[in-house]
């Protein structure tokens, strides 16, 4: 291994006699009910991996569906209704049963509470209750796709979703009230281990960025999620009784229901990107050797991001008649919440300068990350200056803007991330080439699909449309064109990290010599993470730091 | 690869018929396309910066070129640029973004004015002449028309791509937005909000004619009352002259020049009169009355269609005097057997 | 080499124990024995300081989660000042004063529990909290009083909603105002509120008595009676929530409209 430091990336421990460990969380326990029953962060990271893939999977399906309905412009493939159901089961999988627990139930999980040292999430129980309710509404999900599916569309418009619609509203709003307490208490869990489960020595300024990320993501977990839990019990309260709080015929106000449901779904946009932005930190700083450029401004910038994140809801609703001075203002909030983003992007950026930079599948995912984000983050300032937006809302054009955020953003990053820590959650290698022609495929496939509808958009086609003039037909033939291929981008990594389980090679502690505290315990990790409760010695991403110990090591042991 | 002719001519019509632009054809729409046009500019080049820098790093700082990196902790002058920098053009587009926004939605004093009631899943105008129309809307070239909008269902939003224009129609309040045609031709309307199972077929066509033309088609689809002509009716028939009549006696204040107004509530509150005001007011008379008089009327909720406010409302809008009302009064009391005017009273027993 | 050596990270300690726990040292911290300690903290210290933050957090989702309601009250008790008053003047005083002091009485037993608790008094403990039960049942029964009476008086929102006490009192001898039957309407927006925001109340306290069996019953086996009462605590501060919450209620709903009866 000491050999291997200087020249290669990828330091394998000698293949012929390497094993996994003999004692691992993994072979800690046998049987189902061991996972079932587990109260293991790291367990618990990996069943919501494999729930949310699943998600993922349905979710994508409806995508690919919608995408062939829009290649002719006749509604022809399936009825309206249909068609309906499909961009709301979408929405709905996509965004409460994917993007926000991806990257935190699933990284997070398992990295945070090593990152910090600690043996476990300061509530374990409640963590795996947390899987459990995430998996009671993504059942109430499927159970409403089941018996008719809904077509509210994900945002639950009102007076539309309580009074003009005799789908299964209540089933699915039920779903979302029960993943999201599973969201709040996955978010509250962070909070209180990163507060209070710090090994020694581990100051708040010593924590990896992706710890700070999360932390500010989890922020906006707690004190969000429940405004929407309110607002879509308030929805389910008033179809079951006839009830007017948001019907104006009754003298309610359709956009309480709107501010309400902003008021948490505008900081759900920064809940999934966040956690993204933690990855990149990571794989950036690892694959060019090199600390975080302005390590604090981008911690600062993330909290920065949560905060402002609270107080721009109402540019969702420039054009419902809001007062044109609130609107104003929400214009300019939402012009300086852009601003953090772009201190991280210029960060990342020019960590890269002066570093030693390989070009490994996460580093490629996260090249990715980078170009689309900046992409979906200047969009979102055409939607944010208020004369633009009164022409790009409800078209494609913010069809497109988000999926560049939420697309080519967080799932970049959820895939980057995976890819980096696989070796360590699983002990072993994913094939480098196949991974490699993944993430092209990934990124080639993303802009043909999504490219084209920033131009869709200014063209005028609305979204949620089934079917739509002539004219719009060669940009949706291209979308679709690149959907399959993204389609096919994202069975890659399904298939062959799934091969690696069994085939792949043995990966050793610290395949990317990067310098985190999960990084100098074994892969996969012993069930309490460490041996001896850790301390932190050295400030975050410390290469020098790193190249001692290793040297240290090698004098030690051989 | 041979490509068969008759691929190859569709692709040329395809190609031909789609667009990356839309057409210019209302007044405001250069002005949104300026900005579009530097927006586009600076995504265009804050993507080209980070990737070229991406780009230079990588090839420069690669492993096989710098096997070592050199530790670099941060720059707060760097930061600083990156902060204030990126603000400086948010702030531009903010600023250029409001401006635009606040033109779009204020209406010139002079523009001709259209109803247009959104309703699951049709649009209807109503031009103050009675012209009604589904799914279509003609309107004269060169005049600032707005458009005052209302749902009778759901959340639905107006769309003309080619004016860059759009406004959320809501139930329960009106809402306004305007334009100015510069182009004779036909254009997309859409219905842009989701609003339930035919929401693509929510659709229709914007007729832009020359001012004559506009001038014959008017002539052509006239239904022979006028909107307020209409709401005159629906006065006598609801039983409002019966209050609002101008008289000495009368239990509800004069209409008579009421539009545009400002009027003292019995709460002390001056509010401006103005479409929605006499609409809420029909609906929810006891939330505004005026001072001096008793919160006596009655609710019209759910008795009257959008159209039928719509009437209405044209009509307290362009009455100057109380002189016909007294009329209809007159004529009213003297067939009291008519069944088309309630006598006073009735309406309100008659509420549940 | 031997992935287990290097498994063992910042550490120089050879052996990859399965249960580091029980090799571990831990000299500096007395209380590793006791049965409630979980074993991912270091310390019980830090396991009750994690305990009593985490209790703070979730209530401070759950102030977000009634702060919806209360928003929607206001922008509407705004909007329909009128009916809210009258709606409002409906409420019984004397009921809800009456549960008001329920439940700070059963707020101050909870109080007792937790010292109780502290001080380790195992009987004074499980009386306490069967006390605090009994207050907390009193309340729900005099708040299914009055949520009869509302049913019986068909204020109830929904189809059966019956608006003509408000628009003709006299009738009912009530000496109030009569609203404008639209006015009077939107009485059913406050009663909506008042059933969803005391409703709510009312299923957080449900929770809690059941929570409040499970302690006693623990109470009683004496879990809590060697030291160990991060539960009491933490519970004791759900408790006091539940009653902050219905101390805002209470004014909100019961007391700013009402105007005097003339």
């Amino acid at each position: 291994m000491s050999a291997a430091i200087g020249n290669t990336i990828v330091s394998l421990p000698d293949q012929s006699t390497a094993q996994i460990p003999r004692h691992n969380y993994i072979n800690n326990e046998h049987g189902l009910l061991s996972w079932l029953l587990t109260s293991d962060h790291k367990r618990i990271a990996i069943l919501y991996l494999i729930s949310i893939t699943f998600f993922f999977f349905i979710g994508g399906a409806f995508a690919g569906l919608i995408r062939l309905e829009l290649l002719t412009p006749q509604p022809d493939l399936v009825s309206s209704d249909t068609y309906n159901k499909f961009f709301t089961m979408h929405g709905i999988i996509m965004i409460f049963l994917f993007l926000v627990p991806s990257v935190p139930a699933t990284l997070g999980n398992f990295l945070i509470p090593i990152m910090l040292g600690a043996k476990d999430l300061a509530f374990p129980k409640i963590n795996l209750l947390s899987w459990y309710l995430y998996m009671i509404g993504g059942t109430l999900t499927l159970t409403a796709l089941v018996l008719g599916g809904v077509d509210t569309g994900w945002t639950f418009t009102t007076p539309l979703s309580t009074h003009y619609l005799n789908t299964h509203v209540i089933t699915a709003a039920t779903a979302i009230f029960v993943a999201g307490f599973s969201s709040i208490f996955t978010g509250l869990n962070f909070i209180v281990t990163i507060h209070r489960m710090r090994c020694p020595g581990m100051t708040w300024f010593r924590m990896p960025l992706f710890v700070w990320a999360h932390y500010a993501a989890s922020l906006l977990m707690v004190l969000g999620t429940p405004v929407l839990a309110i607002a879509l019990t308030l929805v389910a309260l008033e179809r079951l009784f006839g009830i007017g709080v948001f019907d104006p015929t009754k003298g309610g106000d359709p956009l309480l229901f709107q501010h309400l449901f902003w008021f948490y779904s505008h900081p759900a946009v920064y809940i999934m990107i966040l956690p993204g932005m933690g990855v990149i930190s990571e794989v950036i700083s690892t694959f060019s050797r090199k600390r975080i450029f302005g390590y604090t401004a981008v911690a600062f910038s993330s909290v920065a991001i949560a905060l402002f994140g609270f107080f721009v809801w109402e540019h969702h609703m420039f054009i419902m008649g809001v007062s044109s001075y609130s609107a104003l203002v929400f214009s300019l909030l939402t012009m300086l919440v852009a601003v953090p983003s772009a201190i991280k992007i210029f960060n990342w950026t020019f960590t890269l300068q002066k570093g030693s930079i390989t070009f490994e599948t996460p580093m490629l995912y996260a090249f990715g990350f980078m170009g689309l984000f900046t992409i979906g983050g200047l969009t979102g300032i055409f939607l944010g200056s208020l004369g633009m937006d009164i022409h790009l809302t409800e078209t494609y054009f913010i069809v497109a803007h988000f999926h560049f955020v939420m697309v080519g953003g967080m799932l970049m990053a959820f895939l980057a991330g995976i890819h980096f820590w696989w070796p360590k959650m699983t002990g072993r290698m994913y094939p480098e080439s196949l991974s490699k022609l993944a993430a092209v495929t990934t990124f080639i496939g993303f802009n043909l699909t999504f490219l084209p509808q920033f131009i869709l958009g200014y063209l005028g086609m609305p979204r949620r449309y089934h079917a739509y003039p002539p004219e719009f037909q060669v940009l949706n033939v291209l979308s679709t064109a690149g959907a399959t291929v993204l389609g096919f981008g994202y069975m890659l990594p399904m298939l062959y990290l799934a091969w690696s389980l069994k085939y792949g090679a043995i990966a050793g502690n610290n395949p990317w010599q990067a310098t985190g505290l999960e990084w100098q315990i074994q892969s996969p990790p012993l069930m309490e993470n460490f041996i001896e409760t850790p301390v932190m010695d050295h400030e975050a991403y410390d290469y020098e730091w790193l190249a001692n110990k290793t040297r240290n090591e090698v004098t030690t042991v051989g | 690869m041979g490509l068969s002719p008759v691929l190859w001519q569709f692709l040329v019509k395809w190609l031909h018929s789609s667009s990356l632009f839309p057409t210019e054809a209302s007044g405001i729409s250069p002005y949104v396309d300026a900005l579009y046009f530097f927006l586009v500019a600076m995504t265009v080049f804050g993507t080209a910066l980070v990737a070229a820098l991406l780009l230079a790093f990588s090839i420069r700082y690669r492993r096989e070129k710098s096997p070592v990196a050199t530790h670099v902790e941060g720059s707060t002058l760097l930061e600083a640029t990156w902060t204030i920098i990126p603000l400086a053009i948010f702030l531009v587009a903010f600023v250029w973004g409001a401006l635009l926004y606040f033109r779009i939605y204020n209406p010139p004093a002079n523009a001709m004015n259209i109803y247009v009631v959104g309703k699951q899943w049709m649009w209807k105008a109503e031009h103050p002449g009675g012209q009604h129309e589904i799914n279509a809307l003609h309107v004269p070239m060169g005049q600032p028309v707005q458009l005052t909008m209302i749902s009778q269902d759901v959340f639905h939003s107006l769309s003309i791509p080619d004016f860059r224009i759009k406004r959320e129609v809501i139930p329960g309040r009106y809402s306004t937005v305007w334009f100015e045609a510069t182009q004779p031709g036909t254009y997309h309307l859409f219905c842009t909000q989701y609003c339930g199972t035919q929401h693509s077929g929510m659709v229709g066509e914007v007729t832009v004619l020359t001012p004559e033309d506009y001038e014959k088609w008017l002539q052509q689809s006239t239904s022979g009352m006028s909107l307020a002509q209409n709401g005159e009716r629906l006065f006598s028939s609801m039983g409002c002259n019966s209050c609002h009549n101008g008289t000495a006696a009368a239990r509800g204040p004069s209409l008579a020049g009421v539009y545009g107004s400002k009027l003292t509530l019995t709460d002390g509150s001056q509010i401006l009169v103005d479409d929605a005001y006499l609409r809420d007011t029909i609906l929810n008379p006891s939330k505004h009355v005026t001072a001096g008089f008793a919160p006596i009327m009655p609710t019209y909720q759910g008795q009257m269609s959008e159209d039928g406010l719509i009437d209405l409302v044209e009509f307290i809008k362009n009455m100057q005097s109380n002189y016909r009302v007294q009329q209809t009064l007159v004529t009213a009391e003297s067939g009291e057997a008519a069944p088309t005017t309630p006598p006073p009273g009735t309406t309100e027993t008659g509420k549940p | 080499m031997d992935n287990a050596l290097a498994s063992t990270g910042l550490t120089t300690q050879p052996a990859p124990d399965p249960h580091p726990h029980e090799t571990a040292v831990h000299a500096e911290h007395e209380h590793v024995a006791l049965p409630q300690h979980r074993h991912h903290f270091e310390t019980e210290e830090q396991q009750r300081e994690a305990g009593s933050f985490g209790m703070w957090l979730f209530l401070v989702t759950e102030i977000m989660f009634f702060g919806g309601m209360f928003f929607a009250y206001l922008l509407y008790r705004n909007w329909y000042y009128p009916a809210f008053a009258a709606a409002s003047s409906q409420l019984s005083v004397p009921l809800g004063g009456t549960n008001t002091a329920i439940l700070i009485t059963s707020g101050f037993c909870m109080a007792l529990g937790v010292w109780a608790a502290e001080v380790r008094r195992r009987k004074m403990l499980v009386v306490t909290l069967i006390l605090t039960t009994l207050f907390g049942l009193a309340f729900l029964g005099i708040k299914y009083d009055e949520y009869h009476e509302k049913y019986e008086l068909h204020h109830i929102p929904g189809n059966n909603f019956n608006v003509s006490q408000f628009v003709n009192p006299a009738a009912y001898g009530i000496k109030e105002e009569p609203l404008a039957p639209d006015m009077a309407q939107k009485t059913q927006i406050f009663f909506f509120l008042y059933f969803a925001m005391t409703g709510m109340h009312a299923v957080h306290l449900i929770i809690g008595i059941g929570l409040l069996f499970w302690l006693t019953w623990r109470a009683h086996r004496g879990d809590f009676s060697s030291g160990y009462v991060a539960p009491i605590e933490n519970f004791g501060l759900y408790w006091h929530f539940i009653d902050i919450v219905w101390l805002f209620l209470f004014p909100l709903l019961y007391l700013i409209n009402r105007h005097p009866l003339h």
